[in-house]
């Protein structure tokens, strides 16, 4: 399980992340959702050692993440696929998805854990040996999920999959989020301002606004209540 | 005409030592951000103790070796007690830019004073591997000595040893990651401060195997790399700075260059020569003659 208590994280003057706690089960899915400078990705960075906490703690069972560096947080089964389709442009397609298991070393799985990568995402097996730069907005989003995939993670951090892609590509790729959660117990935290499409694959949900939790619930709870979805979710 | 290629094959074996220092300042430069003056200092070190290592075993190749080893330690050792530290205490302001460049600066008048300590100020000679004569073929000289020949030939293979390293083992690949990601390489499980040593490590070597191949042409003395230097970083950003392939044909093609300026302008005019090309690049095409435009950062 992942356990945040009281978690809180200031960007020098600003604070980003108020006294968050959650708690996320094994195998399921939360969705963070929230506006613009709500403090999602501060969330996410802080779970995986990209910015340091400033209170409070992060427990992923019974690994204090908080005590981390961010090399070691996927040696512990999290892998953390931040804002922006972070690939590696300098590196071809087949690079940056080796570079996700460089840690597994001589592990023998490995292959099985590419083909199963390329099994999801088709394209990228097209494309192995182009640069990354050469890929479409949607297929460098593949990759980056794909390179964090090849750790063979336990829990999945993902900042804005849907960011800047086109509605089919999004539906795409929240579905494969999906499938392989179901299929492999994997625990998601799936930041989104997507609102629809997160909640449409979360177990639960929370809303960040200005650092803090507004509201917490299952996620069918919170798309059907109307009045939250035009405070926090605008539509 | 004759003379025109004598002038050329002369360039190759300078043009091969600065494609390695220019290889050093890259594998910095990429990694880190600096570049490092504290890179000629290093390699006369590392020089000054292959010199030593000959005096006590009388074997060229020991003393080879040793020297290697030694810059390769001692480029460790610069990244791990002083660049580190002064980046991390610099911030992230402006100044954590500069911090490290002026530690390098600092650095390099530092380890020239201690060597100079150690071994005084004189000029010294190092040995050669091979003849510096120049061979004859068919009663006609050509200035290429056997040892050229084995100054070239290691160049190469020390290049395509590095291009391996690089581009098919998991370790270059974590360099690479490192330099040209670091927050994706991190989260990918990469240690990138030891990736970073490595890189500087390996520069640390490929400097001091420069200055142990050029010295028997020159002559030693405790500031005697400084123009290695100059000449090396011309070289790398005639690559473009980031790119080894670059880096490689940057210094070949500056050595030619100032094997025609030497030949025809005079040994005066080598210096001022590098620094025109050097400005000339940074004008004309400041991504270097490989390197894609708006590539290079800060
Ligand atoms: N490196 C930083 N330095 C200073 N302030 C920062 C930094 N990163 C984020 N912030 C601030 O922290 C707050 C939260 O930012 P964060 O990026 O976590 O928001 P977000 O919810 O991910 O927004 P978005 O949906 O736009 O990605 C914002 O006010 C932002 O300006
Ligand atoms: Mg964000």
């Amino acid at each position: 399980m992942l356990r945040i208590d009281s978690l809180t994280t200031d960007h020098g003057q600003v604070r980003a992340v108020d006294h968050v706690s959650f708690d996320v089960e094994v195998g399921s899915c939360t969705a963070v959702i929230g506006a613009n400078g709500a403090g999602k990705s501060s969330l996410l960075r802080t779970l995986s050692g990209l910015v340091k906490s400033s209170s409070g703690s992060a427990h992923w069972g019974d690994i204090d993440l908080l005590k981390l560096p961010t090399s070691e947080i996927v040696r512990h089964g999290v892998a953390h696929v931040p804002e922006g389709r972070s690939v590696i442009a300098e590196l071809s397609v087949e690079e940056n998805l080796t570079l996700g298991a460089l840690w597994r070393g001589k592990d023998p799985d490995v292959a099985v854990t590419k083909s199963e990568v390329l099994d999801l995402f088709p394209r990228l097996g097209e494309r192995l040996k182009q640069g990354a730069d050469s890929l479409s907005g949607g297929e460098r989003q593949m990759l980056a999920i794909g390179r964090a995939l090849m750790a063979r993670p336990k829990l999945l951090l993902l900042d804005e999959p849907s960011l800047g892609l086109a509605p089919i590509v999004i539906e795409q790729i929240f579905h494969t989020i999906d499938t392989m959660r179901k299929a492999t117990g994997l625990t998601v935290v799936l930041v989104e301002q997507n609102a629809v499409s997160a909640l449409g694959i979360a177990n639960h949900a929370i809303v960040l606004s200005l650092g803090k939790i507004v509201v917490s619930g299952s996620a069918s709870d919170i798309a059907s209540d109307e009045s939250l979805r035009h405070a926090y979710l605008g539509y | 005409m004759q003379q025109f290629i004598d002038t050329l094959i002369l360039g190759v074996s300078f043009g091969a030592i600065y494609a390695l220092m220019a290889l050093a300042l890259i594998l910095v430069w990429r990694s880190t951000r600096v570049v490092n003056f504290a890179q000629a200092g290093q390699a006369v070190l590392s020089t000054y103790i292959g010199l030593e290592i000959h005096r006590l075993t009388s074997s060229y190749w020991i003393a080879l070796i040793v020297a290697v080893i030694a810059g390769g330690i001692v480029g460790g050792l610069v990244d791990l007690l002083m660049v580190r530290p002064l980046s991390r205490h610099s911030g992230t302001g402006p100044e954590a830019a500069v911090a490290p460049v002026i530690g390098t600066l600092g650095l390099l008048a530092i380890v020239q004073g201690v060597v100079g300590i150690f071994w005084g100020g004189e000029f010294r000679k190092y040995p050669a591997a091979f003849s510096t004569d120049a061979i004859s073929i068919g009663g006609s000289r050509i200035p290429f000595s056997p040892f050229d020949i084995f100054i070239v030939a290691i160049v190469l293979a020390v290049m395509v040893a590095f291009g391996f390293i690089f581009q098919r083992t998991g370790l270059g690949l974590a360099m690479r990651a490192a330099a040209f990601g670091s927050e994706v390489a991190q989260l990918a499980g990469v240690r990138t401060g030891r990736v970073r040593t490595v890189g500087w490590s390996f520069a640390g070597s490929a400097g001091a195997l420069a200055g142990v191949l050029i010295t028997p042409n020159v002559f030693l003395a405790p500031n005697s790399l400084d123009l290695l230097l100059v000449f090396g970083f011309t070289a790398a950003v005639i690559g473009g700075l980031e790119s080894m392939v670059g880096g490689a044909l940057g210094g070949l093609a500056l050595g030619l260059g100032l094997a025609i300026v030497l030949q025809y302008l005079g040994s005066s005019f080598t210096f001022m020569a590098a620094f025109v090309v050097l400005i000339v690049v940074l004008l004309v095409r400041p991504q270097g003659l490989l390197g894609k435009k708006g590539a290079r950062r800060a």
